[in-house]
């Protein structure tokens, strides 16, 4: 198999609900690329993207839980590795 | 090969000339004149003679293209189900051995269409 | 505080694992009577885990969470007249072909995954198909419920489910879900799980709800991200029904793969409808579909596969040809609509100036070539009252159902591509390699197809003549036809007090 890394990636609503998640995106994951669309914002990144739920607490405040992201989830690539710390995606 | 089914398989066609009423459909496309966008269907009867088809049939349908009247049909190249033809013109469609569901095309040497964008 | 919660893995097991039973009674085949003729070998069905591990209260719980954001977006949209803030009212043909053309898919997949929820023998694959089929239903309300908005004030969005099952383009759509419906169950949710929700679902959803958040359209895009996030459950229990039968047994190799190459074929035909209404009928598009295709399957499917190699699977069969023909496919199709647009239950409209240019630049190995000299002598011609929509219906594909309009895009994109076989002694007609590789394969099935040209030659919809036809479909005489001139455009031009186009013009 090649060296380079697939793209994952991981697309939610541009809503308040989906902030948290992407300014935990963003610190956790240095390399994500995250773009703006109408309407959505797709974070991608090489081979892999985690979201811890101790950052999104941080930035939220409360306890969350990690469905709590089927609320603003729009789409994703990669296979997907969650328990009730993080949600991962990635390639093999 | 076949489809694999759990209790046997009810086998339908559609499409039998019979349920036509005495037509059978066949496709007629004019090459290099894509503004018709795809070939064209008719049901028509087998006994049609192959002038019909073309004066009755094709005509209403193609002539609206500016270069329907400059066709020298002498010089037309027919094809018949992807094979080369010369269709006779007095004999049947059927005795042309166009049959059910048949492809008709025909290319208009000399006549590429709207401007020669083949359209 | 509730008492201390079960983690996640234990939790599901429990609510899935726990919740199935060895049969003593009957026998274990006779309950599950539908899950092994097909030929997929399955060892062991406790190994099938959901990557979600979503479990039933949690799935209520947050349904329920979705349902009321998404009841209040709608609510405010028909309070404020949400409608009045889209950027043309001739984006609402894109809505049209929605309602029409996809609601009711939604609903097929509902009846299909209530069927799996019943009838996979492993209780971590029901529970999973249990839930989708809810959402589905759930998909196929809010949808009717959202766009239903807009048929206050709108012509063409009256009769979905009966348009669905009989008028000649919708056909796409029904055959498609049926093939699906009428194979087993592994068969089925390859097709839907996997091929049309794993590998080209974000080509439908993604842009297209994007394109109606870029044409002021907030109640699509509302409906579109809440089905969305469903979507993305369906997406991921696609991937892992597809290694969960393939880590089964080494038999199941080919089968699945077989599968791939039909339910991919079959689903980028079904997308073409998709690529015209996301180049052509959004006012404005976000992405164009040759865009779409790059990132979400040549990219993303990309990557895929190659995560799937090491189960021996490869790429489906044709993909390259898809590839090459998304410089060509929404242009073909719009074109063909164009010239039918007197049996649409939606309006056609030729491709502005703005929009041709937006075309060129999008596709500047094509567009100027192959496609605008004809939205040209088109727009001359309705300028000088000359056009005429086509007078013949055309021919169509025995297995997509689609008019056959597609080229041979790798050698002569102006050439009609052209393929036929033989069952039985009668000819079927196919538009491509690909669709002719489903016909030879299966071919008892495909000559069953319910054609709509050929049944209104057979005399079975309405009449012999299109206003009969058209009355069969309950098409009313103000549904299709041009936009321009349309009771839509003059309520449009009502409401806004001008027309950016008639402006213009």
């Amino acid at each position: 198999m090649s060296n380079k890394k697939n793209t994952v990636f991981l697309i939610v609503q541009d809503n308040e609900d989906a902030r948290p998640i992407i300014e935990a995106v963003e610190r956790d994951n240095p390399e994500a690329n995250i773009q703006y669309q109408p309407g959505m914002v797709r974070m991608e990144a090489a081979g892999r993207l985690i979201v811890n739920r101790e950052t999104v607490e941080e930035e939220i405040g409360r306890e969350w839980d990690v469905q709590e992201l089927h609320l603003v989830l729009v789409s994703l690539a990669g296979n997907v590795d969650e328990d009730e710390d993080k949600f991962e995606l990635s390639w093999h | 090969m076949a489809v694999i089914a759990k209790d046997g398989y009810v086998d339908i066609v559609r499409d039998k000339v019979e349920n036509f009423h005495g037509n059978q459909l066949v496709h007629v496309c004019w090459d290099d004149h894509l503004l018709f966008s795809a070939a064209q269907a008719f049901p028509l009867p087998p006994e049609m003679p192959f002038q019909a088809l073309v004066s009755e049939v094709m005509t209403p349908v193609f002539s609206y293209h500016p270069d329907f009247e400059k066709i020298d049909w002498a010089a037309v190249e027919w094809m018949l189900d992807g094979e080369a033809f010369t269709p006779e013109m007095d004999k049947s469609l059927k005795d042309n051995g166009v049959c059910h569901k048949s492809l008709i095309r025909f290319k208009t040497p000399g006549l590429m269409g709207i401007n020669g964008t083949r359209l | 505080m509730p008492a201390k919660k079960l983690n996640l893995r234990k939790r599901y097991e429990l609510l899935t694992r726990g919740m199935g039973w060895e049969t003593t009674h009957h026998d274990m085949d006779d309950v599950f009577p539908y899950d092994s003729f097909e030929g997929i070998k399955i060892t062991d069905w406790d190994k099938w885990e959901d990557p979600f591990r979503l479990t039933m209260d949690a799935y209520w719980k947050f349904q329920a969470e979705k349902e009321k954001k998404l009841y209040a977006v709608i609510d405010s949209f028909a309070q404020n007249n949400g409608q009045t803030n889209l950027s043309d009212a001739s984006y609402l043909s894109a809505i049209k072909l929605f309602i029409t053309g996809v609601t009711p898919i939604e609903y097929a997949a509902h009846r299909g995954f209530a069927h799996l929820g019943r009838h996979f023998r492993g209780d971590g694959a029901r529970v999973a198909c249990q839930m989708q089929a809810i959402d589905e239903l759930r998909h196929q309300q809010t949808q009717v419920h959202t766009i239903s908005h807009y048929n206050k004030h709108f012509n063409g969005l009256h009769d979905p489910f009966y348009q669905f099952d009989r008028v000649w383009y919708l056909s796409v759509p029904k055959s498609f879900a049926e093939d699906a419906m009428t194979a087993g169950p592994f068969e089925f949710i390859t097709s839907i799980s996997f091929a049309f929700e794993y590998v080209l679902t974000n080509m439908l959803f993604v842009p297209f709800m994007s394109g109606a958040a870029y044409n002021g359209d907030m109640a699509t895009v509302t409906f579109g991200f809440s089905a969305q996030s469903d979507e993305s459950r369906h997406m991921t229990l696609g991937l892992e029904i597809i290694k969960f039968m393939l880590e089964q047994h080494e038999d199941n190799l080919p089968i699945v793969q077989r599968w791939m190459d039909k339910h991919f074929w079959r689903a980028y035909r079904l997308l073409a409808l998709v690529s015209a209404m996301q180049d052509y009928m959004l006012t404005n598009s976000p992405l164009s579909w040759k865009e779409a295709w790059d990132v979400y399957f040549v990219e993303n499917g990309g990557a895929l596969f190659e995560d799937l190699s090491r189960y021996g699977l490869r790429m489906p069969k044709y993909h390259e040809l898809a590839t090459a023909e998304a410089d060509h496919l929404s242009h073909q199709v719009w074109s063909v609509f164009c010239l039918l647009g007197n049996a649409t239950g939606f309006h056609t409209f030729l491709p502005t100036e703005e929009k041709m240019d937006w075309l060129s630049e999008k596709y500047p190995d094509t567009f100027d070539k192959y496609y605008r000299p004809r939205f040209e002598h088109w727009a001359k011609q309705k300028e000088e009252g000359t056009f005429k929509y086509l007078e013949a219906l055309p021919q169509l594909c025995q297995v997509c159902q689609i008019p056959m309009i597609f080229t041979e895009v790798e050698t002569d994109p102006m050439q009609l591509s052209f393929r036929a076989s033989e069952y039985k002694g009668d000819k079927y007609n196919t538009c491509s390699d690909g669709c002719k590789d489903i016909f030879d394969h299966e071919p008892e099935k495909y000559a069953q197809a319910w054609l709509p040209v050929h049944q209104i030659f057979q005399g079975n919809c309405g009449g012999a003549t299109i206003p009969e036809v058209l009355e069969w479909y309950k098409f009313a005489p103000e549904d299709g036809g041009d936009y321009i001139g349309s009771q839509d455009h003059a309520r449009w031009q009502e409401w806004k007090g001008t027309d950016k186009k008639v402006k213009e013009a």
